[in-house]
């Protein structure tokens, strides 16, 4: 069954402006390569980024519906709905998957270092969850998906976390035993969106090397950073990730060493 | 045309908290609000006379009263709000009113009654209340009741507590006037007024396995005639109707009201803005009106697959609705009224705009609440929301509207052209131009 994705409608609102440009530079630059990547889907790289963008903020939405007095179940279950369906959709036309990871001997070490740590934190997690798509694995992708390799990875391990999530929004029976689990997911989240993000501003500057950005410094930088209350802070953590990996964008630099700075002073 | 009634020293603009609720009982002559701080203020309208003709119409405040208190629930360990979130009138029997107001949690009945008598001359005790020595009494009287200022008391009569795990959103009264429901995001209960310590079960939709969970029930409402008859909507922007007579437990409905999404207007956020935020029954009982993020239908009970009727409130959100999800705006509740005819219906909009639609002519209005633009007697200007191109002067562009000023709640008197509109702690009373 063809699925078409959706019409992308959404301009870009108070999201890191950094996407917006990068993003017109991409199409201006690389409009020939867009067709041959992923083929059959009507998918434009800027969709892909606005959709990985929406599912980050929904995920950090569900995670901080937590801190509030009881969340709002209604609003919460609205929010889950709208991750699923992401999820449902990048399942769908296939840049939601895992990669055998043996099958990437090929690449950089510290591709393999990321690798490992994005796995170890989301085998936490699963514990014999299965899920859906995430074993599926589309050898038609396989050629095409090595380069995304390290995003597949990160997206799929993100799977993870919003369904132990969702038994952490609805159930709120033993409370202490949901905050000890609600730490944890919120760790992961966080140790997963942002490896997502460099990947994703990746998209954006191709030529940048993979190996630029120091996967541990910044996973350190993170995770004494957890305790953002505001969705605000999907703003501040999201665009951490281009500080490091950016070096050619001199014009968002004075918006990124303010960002950097918000980040060094929490 | 529209005026704002009152002066501005008393009457129509007050300051308390965020206003939650607002209620005309059935008759108009009170108007209620609850707030966030667990209040409920009660004005009530002043009488006609023939010296002041020009005050009528006035609502003055009548009774404030601490309706909720903040509470914690140790088991959850979390904090239950006081705020109102909705009040309901019942019918009026006798000299008192009452009405029912809940928050999160718990359901009360107050009854608000006048005092403006009380009994002089007791035998025990003397014009202090202190007790008289039994001894010193040498003489017996009847004790006389005099005329004394009016006071208005509110009192509990029934607390109807501990039968919601989830939070109440709706209550409503039968036309039975004996029992009421009471509508949490997952179960509906039947009370009896004259019981607190049961309540029926009506609705269940919490699913065995909560991951599984998709959709809540976010409003419900009686029928104004019929009273085994209700509906209540979901966040999946269907209606149900269920009748009581058919089982026990409504988990089957009896109808089941939806509208075909529109394939063009797919996105990620269909669902969201299809969550209906508010239902009501027509005074006539033969029409439904909904509210989602940016339309009000009017459905016909008797026709389930879509709505006879749709307005936009305000469609020029709809290519701004990622940033009203990144700011949480997208969930908000906007409240629905139909006027006393059913022929106007009005809701609430951002930067304390509220809309009008007449359903016999098709004409709509946008109109403001706002300090600045209501001194008394004024004639509300309408507004205009500028999509895009050349703004027009009074136009106001779409990028400048305040998304902290939202009008969600609002009120039409039962049988006149009066309106209430909450605007975040200020209420708004508008009525009709008189000659």
């Amino acid at each position: 069954m063809f699925l078409t994705p959706v019409v992308p409608q959404w301009p870009f609102y108070k999201l890191d402006t950094m996407f917006v440009r990068g993003l017109k530079r991409k199409c201006f630059d690389g409009e020939e390569d867009i067709e041959g990547t992923l083929a059959g889907i009507k998918a434009i790289p800027s969709y892909n980024l606005q959709r990985q963008s929406l599912l980050d903020m929904s995920l950090v939405k569900l995670q901080l519906c937590h801190m509030l007095v009881e969340p709002n179940l209604c609003r919460s279950v609205l929010i889950a709905n709208t991750v699923r369906q992401i999820q449902e959709e990048m399942t769908q036309d296939g840049t939601w998957q895992m990669i055998n990871t043996q099958s990437t001997g090929q690449t950089s070490l510290d591709r393999l270092v990321s690798t490992d740590i994005l796995c170890r934190s989301s085998r936490e997690q699963a514990e014999g969850k299965q899920v859906p798509g995430y074993s599926n694995f589309n050898k038609d992708f396989e050629d095409d998906q090595t380069q995304d390799s390290s995003e597949t990875m990160s997206t799929a391990s993100s799977v993870q976390a919003p369904r132990n999530l969702q038994s952490n929004v609805w159930e709120m029976e033993n409370p202490q035993e949901n905050r000890g689990n609600f730490q944890k997911s919120l760790d992961q989240i966080f140790e997963t969106l942002e490896n997502k993000s460099p990947n994703s501003v990746e998209d954006l500057f191709s030529e940048v090397d993979n190996s630029y950005y120091d996967l541990d410094t910044m996973l350190t930088g993170m995770m004494s950073n957890t305790k953002m209350g505001h969705c605000d802070g999907l703003e501040t953590f999201s665009s951490p990730t281009t500080t490091t990996s950016n070096s050619n964008c001199k014009s968002d630099l004075n918006e990124l060493d303010h960002i950097v700075e918000i980040l060094v002073e929490s | 045309e529209r005026g704002a009634s009152g002066g501005r020293e008393k009457g129509t603009v007050f300051t308390s908290d965020i206003i939650s609720t607002v209620e005309f009982n059935h008759t108009g002559e009170l108007l209620a609000t609850g707030d966030k701080g667990g209040r409920v203020v009660i004005f009530q309208r002043e009488q006609e006379s023939k010296h002041q003709p020009h005050r009528r119409g006035e609502y003055n405040v009548y009774s404030t009263f601490q309706s909720h208190e903040p509470e914690f629930d140790y088991l959850k360990s979390l904090e239950i709000e006081e705020k109102i979130n909705k009040i309901r009138w019942l019918p009026q029997h006798n000299a008192a009113y009452f009405l029912l107001s809940t928050n999160d949690k718990t359901v009360k009945l107050w009854k608000v009654s006048e005092r403006d008598k009380r009994p002089e001359g007791y035998n025990l005790k003397d014009e202090d209340g202190r007790l008289r020595d039994p001894s010193m009494i040498t003489t017996l009287r009847v004790p006389v009741l005099r005329p004394m200022d009016l006071m208005v008391e509110a009192t509990p009569r029934r607390v109807f507590a501990n039968a919601h795990t989830y939070h109440i959103n709706s209550i409503s009264v039968n036309s039975d006037y004996e029992t009421y429901m009471s509508a949490d995001d997952l179960r509906i209960n039947l009370w009896n007024f004259e019981i607190t310590n049961q309540s029926f079960n009506i609705v269940d939709i919490k699913p065995a396995n909560m991951e599984e969970l998709t959709e809540v029930i976010t409003a419900a409402e009686f029928h104004p005639h019929h009273c085994n008859t209700f509906v209540y909507s979901s966040s999946k922007g269907t209606i149900r109707l269920c009748d009581m007579r058919a089982s026990a437990l409504c988990d089957r409905h009896a109808k089941f009201f939806e509208e075909p999404e529109d394939p063009s207007n797919r996105s990620f956020f269909s669902e969201i803005i299809s969550s209906i935020s508010d239902v009501k029954f027509s005074h006539s009982g033969r029409y439904i009106m909904t509210r989602d993020y940016l339309t009000v239908k009017v459905w016909d009970l008797n026709m389930e697959n879509r709505p006879i009727e749709t307005y936009q409130v305000h469609d020029y959100l709809r290519s701004k609705l990622c940033s009203l999800y990144e700011n949480d705006c997208i969930f908000d509740k906007f409240e629905c009224v139909w006027n006393g005819s059913d022929s106007v219906i009005m809701t609430g909009s951002y930067n304390n705009f509220f809309r009008m639609f007449d359903r016999n002519t098709k004409r709509d209005v946008t109109l403001e609440a706002s300090r600045e633009n209501s001194k008394p007697r004024a004639i509300l200007k309408p507004r205009k929301v500028c999509v895009g191109g050349k703004r027009r002067k009074d136009e106001i562009s779409v990028d400048s509207l305040d998304f902290s000023k939202k009008i969600l709640h609002t009120a039409w008197h039962p049988s006149e052209n009066i309106i209430a509109v909450a605007a975040t702690n200020n209420l708004y009373i508008f009525q009709d131009k008189v000659n």
